[in-house]
C-alpha cells in the first residue's frame, strides 16, 4: 500500500468523523475485545483509547504469542540455551520472558548460552548452514502468522539436506482460544476484533461459530485508526440491532478464504496437538507439533523435552485479564510487584501484552 | 611493523613505543602529546565539565561514520551539553590481538580528523591488547573536559513549565543505520548516521540565547528516554506532539519493518533544548542558520499536569503516555 494511501487510514478529521458516528451507533455499553496484541498496541500507540467514547470498555484477549507461550515453555528454551553445541535462534521479543526463578533468555546467554536473535527463521537456516558443528534450535512460537513461514523453513532445510536444523515448535491456534473464551459463562464480552494477520492465513470460516453458535459479532480488521473505528461502529450497530455477525473489515489484506498455500505448507509439516497456554492453561487442539514425516527437524523429540502444566502464579490474575474479566489496571499486582522490568504474568512480559501496553501508554 | 595487532603491542616496549609513534602521533599528535610525559599538563579556566564514555559500536565501520569519529564526537557532545566548550581529550583503546593495522589506522585518522573539526587536543591515552575474542576488535574509552562559559549552566533538573522544548533535527537515523548494517538489511534510501560534534553549535546558541535550561543529546535510548530523563530530574510533565517530531521517511519505514520505535533510537548528531518558551523562535532562528540544526523544530511544551511523566498527542488528537525504554528494544515475532 502507497504511503498516500496509508495516510488517510489514519487522517485525524476522517477519524472524528468516524467517533461521531460511532457515538451515534452506541446504544449503551459496548465491551469488546481485541484478540491480537497487536491491535491492543495500536489502540494505545495512535491515542485512540484515549478518545473513544466511555461506554466502548476495551478488553485485551489472548492473541499476544509471547504472552501466552507457557511457563513450562520457557523453561525448555533455558534448558536448550544451556546446552554444549546448541545454538538457540530466537525472535527478539522472547528474549525477556521469565521462566523459573525469574531467569529468562537474556540471563541464560549472560550465563554462557548461545543465543542468537533472528528477524525470520530464514535466517536461524542460515545459522544452521555457518555452523555445521553444532545444532541450531528454532524457537517456534507464535500463531497461524508465524506457523506457515516456519513450516516453508522446515521445507528448505528438508530440501537441503540440513541435518542440524531443529525447530522447538510451541505454535499456537487462535480458533480453539476464541471456543474457550466464548464456552465461559463468566466471561463478559459483547463482541470480538479478529487478529489481521492470523486471519490473512485462516479466512472468514473459522470465526463463523462465534455468530452462528455464540451470538457474537466480530470483525476482522486492520491496525489503522481508521480500521479500528470502522470494525467499532460495526459492532456497535450489530449490537443495537440484535444481530450476531461476522465481517471481513480487512479486504485489502485478507481474503474471506484466508491463503490456502500458506495452510497448505503449515498442514504439511505440522499436526494440531493440545496446547498449554499461559495464563489461561491446556486447549485441546490449539497447538501444532510436527507430523511424523518430518519428525527429524522436532526439538522436542530431540532433546527429549515433555511440557507440564504448572500452578499459577499467586495473585497474578493474568488469566482473568486474558479472559477479559478484568482489566489490567484492576490487578492487584498490576504496577506493583509486576512491572515490565519484573513481570510477574504474561500479560506484562510481552510489549503486546495487555498489562504491558495499560503500564506503558496509559496516561493516568 | 606487523600488519597486525599483535599482543606486543601492549607490552610496554618497543612495540608499543612503534605503535604511538607511528600511529597514533601521526593522526592525533599535538605538542602536549607528542611530549609523551605520563600526563598532560592542561591550560583551563573553571568552572569545568567532564565526561566519559566508552564505545564498542558494531559494525566499528557504519553508513556515516566509524567508532573513532563516534568516540570523539560522543564526549565532545557530552561535554557540550552543560555549557561549556570542550577542549581535550584523552583515549584508552582496547585493541583484539589480530586486528588489521590498517583497521586501526583508520579508526585512528577518523579521530584525528573529528577531533581537529571539533577544536580539541588529544593529551592523553592508553593501549591494551588482549588475546583474540577477549574483546571485539576494538573498544575505545574517550575523557572530556571542557571550560563552562553561561552561568546557570544547562542541566537535566532546571526544566520548567512553559518552557519549550526543541529538538534540532530528525531522529532515530543512528540507531537504525547501525541496527541496519548489523543485520545486513539493505533500505530502498540507505539510512546514514547523523553522528557530529555539536560543541560549535552548541556554542552558537548559548552566545545568543544564554538563558536555556537544558541541553541534552539523545544517545542510548533515544529522544524518549532523555526526555523522561529531564521530566524526571526536574519533576515535570513534558507533553510532546507526535506530528512536530522529525522523523526521516526511509527511518519510519524501516523502524516499522523491524518492528522497532525510532523515539528510542540512538541519536549521535541531535540535542534537546528546553528553554522559556517566549525564546522559542529566536533559538529556532540561530539553530536553523547551522547546517548540522537545520532541522531543528519546536516538539512540545513543559506543564505541569502529569509530574515526572512524558506524554505524547497524538495526530489524532488524543493522548499517551511515552514511557522509557525497558531494556534495549528487540524486534517482534508479528
Amino acid at each position: 500500500m502507497s504511503r498516500e494511501l496509508l495516510e488517510q487510514f489514519h487522517d485525524p478529521a476522517l477519524c472524528r468523523d468516524l467517533l461521531d458516528r460511532l457515538r451515534a451507533e452506541l446504544s449503551g455499553e459496548l465491551r469488546f475485545m481485541e484478540v491480537c496484541g497487536t491491535h491492543t498496541v495500536a489502540i494505545f500507540q495512535s491515542g485512540l483509547r484515549s478518545l473513544l467514547p466511555k461506554e466502548i470498555v476495551h478488553l485485551s484477549g489472548p492473541g499476544c504469542p509471547v504472552c501466552v507461550t507457557h511457563e513450562s515453555e520457557v523453561n525448555a528454551f533455558l534448558d536448550l540455551a544451556g546446552k554444549p553445541g546448541v545454538i538457540v535462534a530466537t525472535f527478539g521479543d522472547l528474549m525477556r520472558v521469565p521462566g523459573r526463578k525469574g531467569h529468562n533468555l537474556k540471563s541464560a546467554q549472560a550465563d554462557g548460552g548461545r543465543v542468537s536473535v533472528v528477524y525470520s527463521p530464514f535466517d536461524a537456516l542460515k545459522l544452521a548452514q555457518d555452523n555445521p558443528g553444532d545444532t541450531v534450535v528454532f524457537l517456534g512460537v507464535g500463531f497461524e502468522t508465524t506457523a506457515p513461514t516456519v513450516a516453508a523453513t522446515v521445507l528448505m532445510a528438508q530440501a537441503q539436506g540440513l541435518k542440524n536444523f531443529k525447530v522447538l515448535s510451541f505454535h499456537k491456534l487462535v480458533p480453539p482460544a476464541l471456543e474457550v473464551l466464548l464456552a465461559d459463562e463468566a466471561t463478559r464480552i459483547d463482541a470480538f476484533i479478529l487478529p489481521g494477520h492470523v486471519s490473512a492465513v485462516i479466512g472468514l470460516a473459522p470465526y463463523l461459530p462465534i455468530a452462528e453458535r455464540h451470538g457474537k459479532a466480530a470483525a476482522i480488521t486492520g491496525f489503522e485508526p481508521v480500521d479500528i473505528l470502522q470494525a467499532l461502529i460495526f459492532l456497535a450497530k450489530c449490537k443495537k440491532e440484535g444481530r450476531a455477525e461476522v465481517a471481513n473489515l480487512y479486504r485489502r489484506v485478507v481474503s474471506d478464504a484466508g491463503n490456502a498455500k500458506a495452510r497448505e505448507i503449515m498442514a504439511q509439516v505440522f499436526t494440531p496437538s493440545d496446547a498449554l497456554w499461559r495464563g489461561i492453561g491446556l486447549i485441546p487442539g490449539s497447538g501444532l507439533e510436527f507430523a511424523e514425516a518430518f519428525e527429524a527437524f522436532d526439538a522436542k523429540k530431540l532433546f527429549g523435552i515433555t511440557i507440564e502444566d504448572c500452578p499459577p502464579l499467586p495473585g497474578c490474575k493474568c488469566g482473568e485479564v486474558l479472559k477479559g474479566r478484568i482489566r489490567p489496571d484492576e490487578c492487584p499486582l498490576f504496577k506493583k510487584s509486576c512491572t515490565p522490568a519484573k513481570p510477574v504474568g504474561p500479560c506484562m512480559v510481552s510489549t503486546e501484552g495487555s498489562c504491558a501496553a495499560y503500564f506503558k501508554y496509559q496516561v493516568e | 611493523m606487523s600488519d597486525k595487532i599483535l599482543l606486543d603491542y601492549g607490552s610496554g616496549g618497543r612495540a608499543s613505543h612503534r605503535l604511538v609513534a607511528d600511529l597514533f602521533l601521526k593522526h592525533l599528535g599535538n605538542p602536549e602529546l607528542n611530549r609523551l610525559n605520563d600526563a598532560a599538563r592542561l591550560d583551563l579556566k573553571g568552572p569545568l565539565a567532564m565526561s566519559t564514555d566508552t564505545f564498542t559500536v558494531d559494525p566499528i565501520f557504519f553508513p556515516g561514520g566509524d567508532i573513532g569519529g563516534l568516540a570523539v564526537h560522543g564526549t565532545v557532545n557530552d561535554v557540550s551539553m552543560l555549557g561549556a566548550v570542550p577542549r581535550y581529550l584523552t583515549c584508552g583503546f582496547i585493541l583484539e590481538e589480530g586486528l588489521e593495522l590498517a583497521t586501526l589506522e583508520r579508526v585512528v585518522a577518523s579521530m584525528g580528523e573529528a577531533a581537529r573539526e571539533a577544536g580539541v587536543l588529544v593529551v592523553a591515552g592508553d593501549t591494551k591488547v588482549v588475546p583474540k575474542g577477549a574483546v571485539d576488535k576494538i573498544f575505545i574509552n574517550t575523557t572530556g573536559i571542557g571550560e563552562i562559559f553561561v552561568d546557570p549552566a544547562p542541566s537535566g533538573e532546571r526544566a520548567r513549565p512553559g518552557d519549550a522544548i526543541l529538538v534540532t533535527g530528525s531522529v532515530g537515523d543512528h540507531g537504525l543505520a547501525i541496527l541496519s548494517t548489523r543485520q545486513g538489511l539493505a533500505f530502498e534510501t540507505p539510512v546514514v548516521s547523523d553522528a557530529a560534534s555539536l560543541n560549535h553549535s552548541i556554542v552558537r546558541l548559548l552566545k545568543a540565547v544564554p538563558e536555556v535550561h537544558v541541553l541534552r543529546d539523545p544517545t542510548r535510548g533515544g529522544l524518549a528516554t532523555t526526555i523522561n530523563e529531564i521530566a524526571l530530574s526536574s519533576n515535570v510533565c513534558c507533553e510532546l506532539e507526535e506530528t512536530a517530531i522529525p522523523v526521516r521517511p526511509e527511518v519510519r519505514g524501516g523502524c516499522s519493518f523491524l518492528g522497532l520505535d525510532p523515539l528510542y533510537l540512538a541519536n549521535e548528531g541531535k540535542f534537546l533544548c528546553f528553554l522559556p518558551g517566549a525564546l522559542a523562535d529566536q533559538a529556532l532562528d540561530v539553530l536553523r542558520a547551522d547546517p548540522l540544526c537545520a532541522g531543528a523544530v519546536r516538539i512540545g511544551t513543559v506543564t505541569d499536569a502529569h509530574p515526572g511523566k512524558v506524554v505524547l498527542k497524538t495526530p489524532l488528537g488524543g493522548t499517551r503516555l511515552l514511557n522509557m525504554l525497558e531494556g534495549e528494544q528487540l524486534p517482534r515475532i508479528c
